[in-house]
């Protein structure tokens, strides 16, 4: 059975999964697929799966847009 | 090939992997429905065998251990590769820590962003903490409690401290962290062998109460030491890149 708050989560990933792909500009794309980390580390916890969870909120909404952001500042740099 | 043809070819293999795969998905079972008998062997015997109620960790930490312990080092042969292939070259030299743009002003670090992640820096070592140490008793263990706890650093760097995150984190000292959280892991299962158990058995008590802290003995103590290694080797790599965009190549003007 899949309650009210997972179809609603479920929705909200699919969104946000093609906003990630639709945005264009990389620094944009980082905060948007941060967003959708968060939005995942939701979709876990409302699948009942909080250990989950706590590794999407850490890997999905910290560490990657990080090493991203740190990427993007070293390329941006060299392009200057 | 034509733009036609290269259309055709993708409409065709698309079409294919379409049916294949919903075909597939009728097959499996429904959500919720799990026909294996691996969880609910784990469900019944994990607590009174464990005295962990963390029963993914009691998983992770104990009847994989093995496994776990492998992934342990793709992460420390990670942070070792990171560390290597971005290490100071020769015609590399540092810039300070300031941004080097002419054509405009140095933004500094608002005071409204300075006093948020501050306030945050206590709250975030608290929750990585606890974290890392209670991976035996609810959801949590090393690996994420060492990256929220590594984000604690990460967010003395957002307050605009750079020196201080560097002061804080010296390379040499978080790669030593780094290398004896990974070492104390092979040593617990080395502790086993030399008691004459198999490697990576549950050696110590368990502790009387299932889902208290001082229960569940290696798992506790594996958890923390994955934790020690995950936040350090997090740093090392944050520091290295940040290092990076500090470094200007002699031939980039």
């Amino acid at each position: 059975m899949t309650s009210a708050l997972q179809v609603t989560i479920l929705v909200l990933v699919a969104g946000g999964a093609t906003a990630v792909v639709l945005t264009r500009d990389p620094v944009r794309q980082v905060v948007s697929v941060s967003i959708y980390g968060l939005l995942l580390a939701v979709l876990f916890m409302a699948f009942q799966a909080p250990d989950v969870t706590l590794s999407e909120l850490t890997v999905g909404a910290v560490a990657l847009p990080l090493l991203l952001l740190l990427t993007l500042a070293k390329v941006r740099k060299q392009e200057e | 090939m034509t733009q036609s043809q290269r259309r055709w070819i993708f409409l065709v293999a698309g079409g294919g992997f379409l049916a294949f795969y919903l075909w597939g998905l009728i097959g499996l079972p429904g959500f919720g429905h799990y026909p294996g008998p691996y969880g609910d062997i784990i469900n019944a015997i994990a607590v009174p065998q464990t005295h962990a109620t963390g029963v993914v960790s009691a998983v992770n930490f104990e009847y994989r251990a093995f496994d776990t312990l492998g992934e342990e080092f793709i992460l420390f042969i990670a942070a070792t590769g990171v560390a290597t292939v971005l290490r100071h070259l020769r015609q590399e030299r540092d810039t300070s820590a300031v941004d080097e743009a002419r054509n405009r002003e140095v933004p500094a670090t608002s005071d409204a962003v300075a006093m948020v992640t501050l306030a945050f820096i206590g709250p975030t070592v608290v929750v990585g903490w606890y974290l890392a140490s209670h991976a035996q008793t609810s959801p949590s263990g090393g690996f994420q409690g060492g990256i929220v706890l590594a984000t604690a650093f990460v967010l003395v760097y957002l307050a605009g401290q750079f020196i201080v995150f560097k002061r804080l984190s010296p390379v040499a000292l978080t790669d030593a962290i780094e290398a004896i959280g990974a070492g104390s892991f092979a040593a617990v299962g080395i502790a086993a062998l030399a008691s004459g158990a198999a490697y990576l058995t549950n050696i110590l008590p368990l502790g009387s109460t299932p889902g208290a802290v001082n229960s569940a003995g290696t798992i506790a103590l594996i958890s923390f030491f994955v934790g020690i290694e995950v936040c350090a080797a997090f740093i090392l790599i944050i520091g290295e890149l940040l290092e990076q965009t500090l470094i200007v190549r002699e031939g980039d003007r």
